[in-house]
């Protein structure tokens, strides 16, 4: 029987720790038997501004990249970054989205003003759920962990086991944050009460 | 077993399980974390080169050697290697040579978007070109056989999707290969003219014996689909073909210099069309046209950027799903980070409105606004070389409103020779080195300044100062650019002299660094001037308070490292230091 694939869009700004999430992301479902590949990028783009991340979970992937309007799920660490990429969302796609305002450059010097209608433009693209990520980082006492609540939240779309998380979570962080972010996992995980089967149409 | 690389984790893994002894590089996004990662194999001796044609020359004195070396740049690092490179073809080798070129498609973080597969023809060396990580490890250990076959090194040619895409990989043992040793042979490797143009016959020579292995190289395969389209392509242009062509008869060329030519004939005749999907320049089908094939290429697909499957659809096939348009919103640039040691000397230099030759770094984004500080960046070293060649066209009175900034990693790279030069060449120079102990942008590799070798351990440090001071700068100050009122002043002195002065800003990268306590703005005494947010600092924002409507300066306390510029551009002393009374407490 042909499993769910996934093509997932990972979007925010540089140093929020996107590529870790996305690693820790490909790493769980290869254990779940996926094929899985991931595209993202370095150097420059990295310090803080606009990243995105390609994560695709298939049986069989050729292309790392996702395609505009192909993409089943937009995860998004900051609600502007959302916005700039929502378009990568599929039809009725589901859109995990950081309730942050990280203002860019343009928006700080007064050049730009940072969009007041975000959450009402996303919801016309498809299921969109907000976190507060980073208070519940701030509880936990490490505003870094906001990547790994966000992929807790996440968790809650892809049907993966728990065991794969986990594993994938030690493989991928520092020995030392492992048990902070085994925490932040499940409070992420717990944030969505309701989980939901999303299937991708081929 | 099976193993999640990166293209470039997958060349390191590659080197090592085909016994590679020796392997340089210099840092290079997207190629950077190719030599990051052999680092963490056993029994290959690394380097972190102080460029990338010193990398290359000290590959080619260890193939010398007999030993198996890999070089590792990106492809504009390969202009900088080129010199030694062409003359590596003549000599050829010992043992295997891989150079590898990962070039950038999409100038993701790069100067231009030039096309290193250029390079195998002008250089008369082969190409092998992986489309994942899966063959990009297999082909760095096919190119040590090809080279040691053909006595040749081999260009690995990568893009910034396939070094930065990761994928299952098969992984494998390491096969270990003894260093050959080195016996003299001058016909080989001392290229004085009557020796090279012997050379020069048996590289022409091997090229076509190249074209041969080329026909039977089993990663150049045809792929049947249905046969009334033919795809021809190559690296990661294939996983975008094949995702848009999946019914195609495809002939996918991985040795892509010298091409299979009766290959691709046998191709062409079966299949009733043909169109060339490829990245940049259209040199496959040059090379294919070339043949007397009739072919669609570069036509219907652009030469800029990069592609994408969809790109690939709209270019060949037109039809595609209704676009939903991206919105328009504000662009996100790169800035400096919070707590960037860059950010006072940036400052100052657009304060006192100066013309700023710039160099390759992160400190490149001091030309963004507000900083605005910066008019001019060609490539590494360049900085003060245009800044030379500005003020011997203009005069000493253009030159004494004109900087040099350069990196310090930049500055052991390329910079050195351009200082020698215009201290000679009794230039009138300000050189403004900042020096935050690392190459910061490719992320935080050691270089000479900072003594630490590749594996961590230490080596000799040598200090920038010394080297400016040994290139015989009369003027030179060490500076922290943190203290801003210091910076101002130092700018000015150097600007005054008569000569090349040269100033220091040393402080270290922030990312080296952990936080200090936040900064906070006293909502009382912030008066919404504003002149704290030209310093460019992330965290500083306006926000309208409730009770007010006049929109005040705020820091936010988890973006904020606790550097204190703000505190200093401050006039109404509204930025407050952290309470240091409570402990740890901010």
């Amino acid at each position: 029987m042909k499993r769910d694939a996934f093509d997932i869009v990972i979007c925010g700004v540089g140093g929020q720790g996107i590529i870790l999430a996305s690693n820790v992301l490909c790493h769980a479902a290869f254990l779940e038997g996926f094929d899985v590949k991931k595209s993202e990028v370095h150097g420059m783009a990295q310090r803080g501004g606009s990243v995105i991340t390609h994560v695709r979970i298939d049986d069989k992937v050729y292309s790392p990249l996702i395609e505009q309007g192909n993409s089943d799920i937009v995860l998004a660490f900051e609600k502007l970054e959302a916005m700039r990429y929502i378009h990568y969302l599929k039809k009725n796609g589901t859109a995990i989205v950081n309730d942050r305002e990280i203002q860019p450059m343009s928006v700080l010097t007064g050049a730009a003003s940072y969009p007041t209608n975000i959450k009402s433009k996303l919801n016309q693209h498809g299921k969109i759920y907000y976190v507060d990520a980073k208070n519940v980082a701030l509880e936990l006492g490490n505003i870094r962990t906001v990547n790994i609540i966000l992929l807790g939240v996440l968790s809650c779309f892809l049907g993966f086991k728990k065991r794969s998380w986990k594993t994938a979570i030690r493989k991928n962080v520092k020995k030392k944050f492992v048990d902070l972010n085994l925490v932040a996992f499940s409070k992420g995980a717990s944030r969505l009460t309701n989980t939901f089967s999303i299937k991708k149409e081929k | 077993m099976k193993s999640l690389l990166s293209g470039n984790q997958a060349i390191a893994r590659g080197a090592w399980e085909a016994g590679c002894h020796v392997a340089t590089a210099y840092p290079g996004t997207p190629s950077t974390e190719i030599l990051e990662n052999i680092i963490k194999y056993p029994g290959i001796y690394t380097e972190w080169a102080v460029n990338e044609k010193v990398a290359l020359e000290v590959a080619a004195g260890a193939c010398f050697a007999g030993a198996r070396v890999l070089t590792a740049m990106k492809h504009v690092g390969l202009n900088v290697a080129a010199d030694p490179m062409f003359t590596m073809a003549y000599s050829g080798i010992s043992a295997g040579f891989v150079i590898v070129t990962a070039d950038d498609p999409g100038m993701w973080s790069s100067q231009n978007e030039q096309d290193n597969r250029h390079y195998g023809r002008h250089a008369k060396i082969p190409i092998i070109e992986p489309s994942d990580s899966n063959e990009a490890k297999l082909f760095t250990k096919l190119g040590f056989d090809i080279s040691e076959k053909f006595d040749t090194p081999v260009l690995l040619r990568l893009t910034t999707r396939l070094c930065h895409s990761t994928c299952l990989v098969e992984l494998g043992k390491r096969k270990t290969h003894k260093v050959i040793g080195y016996t003299k042979d001058i016909r080989k490797r001392l290229v004085l003219p009557a020796l090279a143009r012997l050379r020069h016959v048996v590289v022409e020579k091997r090229l076509i014996e190249l074209a041969r292995f080329s026909e039977t190289f089993p990663f150049n395969k045809i792929e049947w689909g249905k046969k009334t389209l033919g795809v021809i392509t190559s690296g990661i242009s294939y996983q975008y073909a094949k995702e848009v062509f999946p019914d195609a008869s495809f002939l996918k060329l991985s040795f892509t210099y010298p091409v299979p030519e009766k290959l691709i004939r046998r191709f062409a005749h079966q299949v009733k069309k043909i169109i060339i999907v490829e990245e940049g320049d259209p040199i496959l089908e040059r090379e294919i046209k070339a043949i007397g094939i009739k072919v669609t290429g570069k036509a219907e697909i652009p030469v800029c950027g990069e592609l994408t499957q969809r790109i690939v659809r709209e270019s060949f096939v037109r039809k595609t799903r209704a676009r939903i348009k991206p919105y328009k919103v504000p662009a996100r640039p790169p800035v400096l980070c919070p707590g960037c040691p860059h950010r006072g000397v940036f400052h100052i230099m657009n304060k006192l409105k100066l013309t700023v030759s710039g160099d390759i770094g992160c400190y490149t984004l001091g030309a963004l606004p507000p900083l605005n500080a910066m008019d001019t960046c060609i490539c590494m070293g360049a900085s003060i070389t245009n800044a030379h060649g500005l003020e011997k066209a203009l005069g000493k009175s253009f030159g004494k409103k004109l900087v040099a900034v350069i990196g310090d990693s930049t500055f052991f790279h390329s910079g050195i020779t351009g200082l020698v030069n215009a201290v000679y060449n009794k230039g009138t120079l300000n050189l403004f080195i900042v020096d935050n102990y690392t190459t910061a942008m490719t992320g935080h590799q050691p270089h000479p300044g900072t003594g630490k070798l590749a594996r961590g351990e230490q080596g000799k440090r040598i200090p920038p100062e010394e080297v400016v001071k040994g290139c015989g700068v009369e003027f030179l100050k060490i500076v922290d650019p943190n203290d801003l009122k210091a910076t101002e002043h130092a700018i000015k002195q150097a600007l005054e002299f008569d000569g090349v002065a040269v100033l220091i800003f040393r402080r270290p990268c922030a990312l080296l660094l952990k936080p200090s306590p936040a900064y906070r703005i006293d909502p009382d005494l912030c008066k919404g001037c504003r002149l704290c947010l030209h310093i460019g600092c992330p965290a500083i924002s306006l926000k309208s308070p409730k009770d007010r409507e006049k929109p005040l300066a705020v820091i936010d306390p988890t973006l904020c490292f606790g550097c204190g510029l703000c505190a200093q551009v401050c006039t109404y002393n509204a930025i407050l230091a952290p309470r240091k009374t409570k402990k740890g407490k901010k």
